[in-house]
């Protein structure tokens, strides 16, 4: 796995209550009922107080696509999304194994694996960015990170020096 | 139909085996869910007179209409019994994620009836139900022993309720926790202890489908918006410990069992000094865009490593009400309330109970096997809840609740016993709060503000608070019913302020989820029913009106200190208000439910075991 440049769905854990209504929401959106074991975002919660939602990562390299054996996986060049040909899926789950984050479904009706794709048919964007009470989620590249990160310590720097 | 599914799993745990239920719309649409269902399923299941610890009486869980839905913060269940602390109808709600698995088992509802012939987890595996062996968890802590249970089953996906050694114990104030939010008030734990049942675990895999899904994803959109507004903000910012500063103020906050209003160190108890030096975030139950729950962790000292997601209600009781103003020591209790699973309002208020009795030399020293349990002392309080969860010396005394503790230690120390029908009182003193007062004493469940909504009145200054006047019966009906309508659904109280028309609004999102036509009118009518209902089974259990009742510290001693000074409720102020109350509710004098009534509220089916002759038409005043 090498860390994508594609922008992904980024959840920031101080933000994030362990709500789960991204999970309802994607389910709703990819699925037409609520059902959370169809999320392709889940909420992991350890300590009562350590939580956080994982979806695809847009990996480079991405290892679900070098692991399936019928080469029904390919990402898509502009936007890294893995697209599934449902033509070659057979649901044999090699890629549910290779994926380290947990981030593929497979769905036991369909038998077909399936990924987040940034709600690429809906016109606003990820439901689960749009519905997200607390903005705990977003749509972004690591690099757009590393400038949010970069700015606010920069900025802790300042208020600091320039504090009454 | 969507959402529902119009199955009930009914479990008997003597004969280890299961059957199902069948709800139809219509019935589903008079009692909606959460603690309408349950109620009324424990009315129809449970033979009058029933031992509440005993195997004839049954535990209910039942979901909300909005489990598992976009709808936010109406991911809750309700839990009712015959209760072991009050011997009336026990009603409790929690949050998180019991309620969405539970639906997505396959049932709106879980009777449970029966006493397991060995400690048992009951496993609800979709359509398949076993009965595992306990053994190796009893004992072990109410909120730890879920994730065992879960690695046992091997699927983090599957959810748990269980009972902590209070339970066991059958600790009459005894809670259930599911992932660290419980079943608090009236004492199910105790009933799901005498059932032998440590623990219930489900596993739901079936999608939850809706009448509606564009149309309700909309709602859920714009709730989930509102609710980041100005109607939840205190529920943001500081959380329910916001009120320790204000009830302070005024004048009610319970301090060394409710012998004073005002507290000393209110100041490093309070919303703020927790956000200040402890707060590390705030957490949301299931499908809640609000997230409440102030979870604080102590950092150094005695207390080092505990944490709690911190409310009001539990911080008061072992807090203020037990003069203790540090808030790692309640950091500390709380924690060991819900981990013991009992519930912290009423554990704080027979300690505090416990300790007036010891500074008033009821209780000695010898007794507390060599405690000296002076209010303040937070050593004392911490030994104290062990001993309570284990029925341990003294411990056996207190768990048996303040109402029953205090008739057998007799002394006068009834006088100081702060419950009414068994039920220890929340934290709002009601000596000058008139209208919340009789909203206590009125309450099916016991003392209760989350029932009645009647300090609302009070503190908003819809009445004059530190005075009883005529008139307040429909108002206080009201508010009784709304809430009731609230705890059936199941939404959170705290979204009740982020509906333009909550009538309308929700009648409509609850079509849009189930399918089933409901106008505003028969949503509200909900309320009143379901508060009839609950009623109808205390009057079953053999109810009075001279239940209705405070205990004599609020009727007899006027408040000593702070703002609210000199006030107490006379009884003739209560009778005034009670009367009030039964007149609005169309009852009679005794508070007994005219058969005519229960037609009309659609319980025409128990119409004849329950009700009485009609009141006078002429007495009979309408809600305006």
């Amino acid at each position: 796995m090498t860390q994508s440049a594609f922008q992904h769905i980024v959840c920031d854990p101080d933000l994030c209550t362990g709500c789960r209504i991204c999970e309802y929401v994607c389910s709703a959106t990819k699925n037409g009922a609520m059902d959370a074991n169809l999320s392709r975002i889940r909420v992991v919660r350890i300590e009562p107080v350590t939580m956080i939602a994982i979806s695809c990562r847009m990996c480079a390299d991405a290892p679900c696509v070098v692991a399936c054996p019928r080469e029904a996986l390919k990402q898509n060049p502009d936007t890294g999304v893995i697209e599934m040909d449902a033509n070659k899926c057979d649901g044999c789950g090699w890629c549910v194994e290779a994926c380290e984050f947990g981030a593929i479904v497979l769905n036991p009706a369909s038998k077909k694996a399936e990924m987040c794709d940034l709600c690429g048919k809906e016109e606003d964007g990820p439901q689960c960015v749009k519905f997200c009470p607390k903005e705990a989620l977003s749509l972004a590249t690591p690099e757009v990170l590393r400038q949010k990160a970069r700015r606010e310590v920069v900025k802790r720097l300042f208020d600091e020096l320039l504090a009454p | 139909m969507h959402a529902y599914t119009g199955n009930v799993l009914h479990v008997d745990l003597t004969k280890q085996t299961t059957q199902v239920g069948h709800l139809e719309p219509e019935f589903l649409k008079k009692y909606l869910g959460g603690v309408g269902l349950a109620t009324r399923l424990v009315y129809d299941n449970t033979p009058a007179g029933c031992d509440p610890l005993g195997p004839e009486n049954v535990l209910v869980f039942a979901c909300s209409a909005f489990a598992g839905t976009p709808i936010p913060v109406g991911t809750k269940h309700g839990v009712a019994a015959k209760s072991p602390l009050t011997g009336l109808i026990g009603d409790s709600l929690s949050g998180s994620h019991f309620s969405e698995m539970l639906r997505r088992a396959g049932w709106d509802a879980l009777v449970l009836k029966g006493k397991a012939p060995r400690w048992t987890v009951l496993f609800i595996d979709d359509d398949r139900v076993t009965f595992l062996d306990a053994s190796r968890y009893l004992g072990r802590g109410a909120v730890e022993v879920q994730s065992d249970i879960r690695e046992q089953i091997g699927d983090e996906n599957v959810r748990v309720s269980a009972i902590g050694p209070a339970g066991e114990n059958l600790v009459r104030f005894a809670s259930i926790d599911n992932d660290g939010r419980q079943v608090g008030r009236t004492g199910n734990g105790a009933v799901m202890g005498s059932k032998r049942l440590k623990a219930i675990a489900i596993r739901g895999t079936k999608p939850i489908t809706v009448a509606d899904p564009a149309g309700l994803m909309q709602e859920g959109l714009k709730l989930i918006k509102t609710s980041q507004g100005p109607g939840t903000l205190k529920y943001r910012s500081l959380g329910t410990p916001s009120n320790v500063l204000n009830m302070n103020a005024i004048g009610v906050l319970p301090t060394r069992n409710f012998s004073e209003t005002t507290f000393e160190h209110a100041d490093t108890i309070s919303g703020e000094y927790l956000r200040d030096h402890f707060r590390v975030k705030a957490v949301a139950c299931s499908g809640c865009s609000i997230a409440c729950e102030q979870w604080g962790v102590v950092r150094e000292g005695k207390y080092k490593g505990a944490k709690i997601g911190l409310d009001y209600e539990p911080l008061f009781a072992v807090g203020s009400n037990c003069g203790i103003g540090d808030l790692p020591a309640i950091i500390k209790l709380v924690q060991m309330a819900d981990d013991l699973g009992m519930d912290g309002m009423s554990a704080g208020v027979v300690i505090s109970w416990a300790m007036e009795c010891y500074e008033r030399g009821l209780l000695t020293k010898e007794d507390f096997d060599g405690l000296e349990p002076n209010f303040g002392n937070d050593d004392a309080a911490v030994a104290l809840m062990e001993k309570i969860a284990h029925r341990d010396g003294i411990g056996d005394l207190l768990a048996e609740g303040t109402k029953r503790a205090s008739e057998k230690l007799g002394k006068g120390s009834e006088h100081f016993a702060m419950h009414s029908k068994g039920l220890e009182l929340p934290g709002y003193d009601p000596r000058s709060l008139k209208t919340t007062a009789a909203g206590y004493a009125v309450g099916t469940r016991g003392a209760c503000h989350n029932r009645s909504l009647a300090y609302e009145l009070d503190i908003k200054g819809v009445f004059d608070r530190f005075s009883a006047g005529p008139g307040r019966g429909p108002k206080m009906v009201q508010n009784e019913n709304f809430a009731c309508v609230l705890d059936c659904l199941v939404l959170c109280k705290f979204l009740r302020n982020c509906f333009d028309d909550f009538d309308t609004d929700v009648a409509r999102i609850y079509t849009m989820t189930t399918g089933i036509d409901l106008t505003p009118e028969e949503l509200a009518a909900v309320g009143e029913r379901v508060c009839n209902l609950k009623k109808a089974f205390n009057i079953r259990e053999g109810w009075t009106r001279a239940d209705d009742t405070l205990p004599p510290r609020i009727l007899e001693d006027p408040i000593p200190d702070g703002p609210s000074k000199g006030y107490f409720v006379s009884r003739e102020e209560l009778a005034l208000l009670i009367d009030d109350y039964y007149q609005a509710r169309g009852w009679t004098e005794e508070g007994l439910i005219p058969r005519d009534k229960l037609i009309e509220l659609g319980l025409a089916d128990i119409a004849e075991e329950i009700g009485v002759d009609a009141v006078p038409a002429a007495v009979i005043v309408k809600e305006g």
